[in-house]
């Protein structure tokens, strides 16, 4: 066969896998709902946070559960020594949140 | 077939380093006819051989194919009456290396858009006509120098181009060879196209297939017949 | 419109053969480009699929948390506290919540020990998690010993595991009831770990949220809508593994179109001047390169979502475990469930094959436009 037909072929294959690849994961994710059921009943069960992704630490086990003060709960100097730590940094979502608060406050008499 | 009128090519104009390579060339080139330019290095020869195919244009002049003028003809379309009109053999075969001999005489055509079945059957009989059929399949760097020879021969005639133009075809051949050429081209000259050779060596001067000698000289015509 | 098609694949046809001829660097492009490929799409398709997961599994996590600190530290919070709670306006219940971490020295791995709300656990019999099963080896009905906070072994049974389906949830999770708790941890009876609360209307979380934060000043409080942003931000765009791996890849690329761009070989010139010579104009030489480009890049790419699809979600991101495990030791098994969607897999064609063809047919520009007659020279 000639060598642009074989490669065209080549890439149609790929092209159709790809368009498998999109398929199948739209049906999987259809189906999201029945597979994560039971993680879906033990987080109402049981009133879980987190997902278990790093055990870690415990700033990293409970992401959203954390500050960044946390790890220097550890020791005064500890920004950090676990190395998924670096990775999945404390949201500053709740700091955001507690901010206001602090500026609100009364002044001790 | 050609005609060439008060043609001019300066290299670098205005600049310190202006070269004029050729003066102002009136030649008519005619079809059935096999005509050799003539003339020691610097004369010109492939400046006036790259203005007659086409392959740049004239600082001043007129160049008429087949009664049409060619001088400003944009790019796209100069290119296509190249393609269509002339064959070329070059000095250094030119071939692209790494690459099989029958694709590199179909390689010229490639752009046309011509079925790649219609064009392998003319480039396999183009190449059994000079007897290098056997080597098709095999690249260019396994060929011989006068199986490479042939096989240039054969790409400059996939577009059945009226005209063939041959830039010192004979520098790397030896005698035998260069007889043979001669030969071909002799024949394609009795199927009527024009041939145009550019060289130096006397024995393409002295072939029974010449019809006319052009002498050129510092990018002058000094003779003719 | 066939010649055109013909055209095109000559041109196609020529461009295979020239790349065919350096065999070897074509194949090695081809790898290399696959392989970054792979990578990106990769962590782009996990962390896409997990914080999907995130987002729909936590739907039902407590809708507000009220935790302690002391001296910068977390500390129980006292069940007093819930007075204070229990009657502001809007509120529908709060309880308090008994967890905390668990390390277990025979494997060294940090477990998260919980208690129920209402739980089957009676006394001396815990539920735990797939993961915990895993890594020691246990069945239900076998025993696991702890050592409490007096020094002292506590024994309790294994009653379930928890499924294994579930175990990105809850791998580590040991539910064990208040008594063992209690004598487990120690700690005073009137404090717990934090405080659930929940509401009537979710709309006015914020505002009950604010009244406890002034009742209660030495408290933080935790809402459900920033647990789940939480997980929407470490996995998004913008999170720090992220930019770093796309950092890389956007560097890989550039080194790639880097070599690309800086030039045509001479070889690659002369190539070029002969295909002028016989007949190709400057636009049949740009499709040339055209289609260089696209040979390699469109082939990479497709090979490389691909393979990242089957190692995301197939293998759930095998070659990255070791990353995210750290130095941990449990590590959940879980599949994750495939969320891609167009502007993903078109952001990353953007980024890889647009940029490789343009710096294929960059370069050729100037070789391309070559008047024809500088060959013969």
């Amino acid at each position: 066969m000639r060598k642009s037909s074989l490669f065209l072929l080549g890439w149609a294959v790929l092209v159709l896998l790809a368009g498998v690849m999109i398929v199948h994961a739209a049906v999987r994710s259809r189906a999201a709902e029945s597979s994560l059921s039971e993680e879906i009943r033990l987080v109402r069960e049981l009133d879980l946070t987190d997902l278990c992704l790093v055990t870690e630490a415990s700033y990293t086990r409970h992401l959203s559960l954390t500050d960044l003060f946390t790890a220097f709960q550890d020791h005064p100097t500890a920004l950090e020594h676990f190395p998924s730590g670096s990775l999945l940094p404390p949201s500053d979502i709740t700091r955001r949140a507690n901010g206001p608060l602090d500026r609100t406050a009364k002044k001790h008499p | 077939m050609i005609e060439l009128f008060e043609a001019r090519k300066v290299y670098h104009a205005g600049e310190p380093n202006e070269f004029v390579a050729l003066q102002g060339i009136t030649l008519k080139l005619n079809a059935r006819e096999m005509t050799v330019i003539q003339g020691p290095s610097g004369s010109g020869k492939t400046t006036l051989l790259s203005l007659i195919g086409g392959m740049v244009r004239p600082t001043s002049g007129r160049i008429y194919l087949l009664g049409r003028e060619i001088t400003s003809l944009p790019e796209r379309f100069l290119t296509e009456i190249r393609r269509r009109t002339f064959g070329f053999i070059f000095q250094h075969f030119n071939l692209v290396r790494g690459v099989s001999a029958l694709e590199n005489v179909m390689l010229p055509a490639f752009p046309t858009g011509e079925s790649r079945a219609a064009l392998k059957k003319r480039a396999l009989s183009l190449l059994g006509l000079f007897d290098v059929a056997s080597k098709a399949a095999a690249r260019v760097e396994h060929l011989s120098g006068g199986e490479a020879q042939r096989v240039t021969i054969a790409r400059a005639l996939i577009n059945n181009p009226d005209a063939v133009i041959a830039d010192e075809p004979t520098a790397h051949l030896d005698t035998r060879l260069s007889c043979e050429l001669m030969e071909m081209l002799g024949r394609l000259k009795a199927e009527g196209k024009a041939v145009l050779i550019a060289s130096h060596d006397p024995l393409v001067a002295e072939a029974p297939a010449v019809d006319r000698i052009v002498q050129l000289r510092d990018g002058r015509i000094e003779g003719d017949g | 419109m066939a010649p055109w098609i013909e055209r095109q694949r000559n041109i196609l046809d020529f461009t295979l053969s020239s790349l065919m001829r350096r065999k070897r660097k074509t194949l090695a492009l081809v790898f290399v480009y696959t392989l970054v490929v792979f990578l990106l799409a990769s962590v782009l398709f996990i962390a896409s699929a997990l914080k999907k997961e995130a987002s729909l599994v936590l739907q039902d996590s407590p809708e507000m948390i009220v935790q302690r600190t002391s001296a910068g530290r977390h500390d129980p919070i006292p069940l007093s506290y819930l007075d204070s709670i229990k009657g502001l306006p809007g509120v529908q219940s709060a309880r308090g919540r008994l967890w905390g971490y668990y390390y277990d020295s025979i494997v060294g791995a940090n477990y998260t020990i919980i208690v129920p709300e209402t739980g089957p656990s009676g006394k001396g019999s815990i539920d735990i998690g797939a993961g915990i099963a895993r890594v020691r080896s246990l069945l239900a009905g076998d025993t696991m010993e702890f050592r409490s906070f007096r020094g002292e072994i506590l024994e309790l049974t294994v009653r379930d595991i928890l499924s294994p389906t579930s175990e990105l949830v809850s791998s580590d999770l040991i539910v064990i009831s208040e008594d063992d708790f209690r004598t487990l941890f120690g700690g005073p009876e009137d404090r717990v770990t934090d405080l659930i609360v929940r509401v009537k209307n979710a709309r006015e979380l914020p505002t009950i949220a604010q009244k406890i934060a002034e009742r209660l000043p030495d408290t933080r409080i935790v809402l459900r809508e920033e647990i789940l942003r939480t997980y929407e931000a470490v996995f998004s765009w913008r999170g720090g593994i992220l930019i770093i791996i796309l950092a890389g890849a956007a560097l890989a690329f550039m080194i790639l179109a880097w070599d690309k761009a800086s030039g045509l070989s001479p070889e690659e010139k002369k190539e070029i001047g002969i295909l002028k010579a016989i007949g190709w104009e400057t636009s049949d030489v740009l499709l040339l390169k055209f289609w260089e480009g696209m040979a390699v890049s469109l082939t990479s790419f497709l090979l490389g979502i691909l393979l990242a699809y089957v190692h995301a979600f197939a293998t759930s991101g095998a070659l990255f475990v070791p990353v995210l495990k750290g130095w941990g030791v449990l590590y959940p098994k879980f599949r994750l469930v495939p969320d891609l969607d167009a502007p993903l897999i078109i952001a990353l064609f953007f980024l890889t094959v647009v940029p490789y063809i343009v710096s294929t047919i960059i370069p050729s520009w100037r070789a391309a436009i070559v008047d024809p007659d500088a060959v013969m020279r």
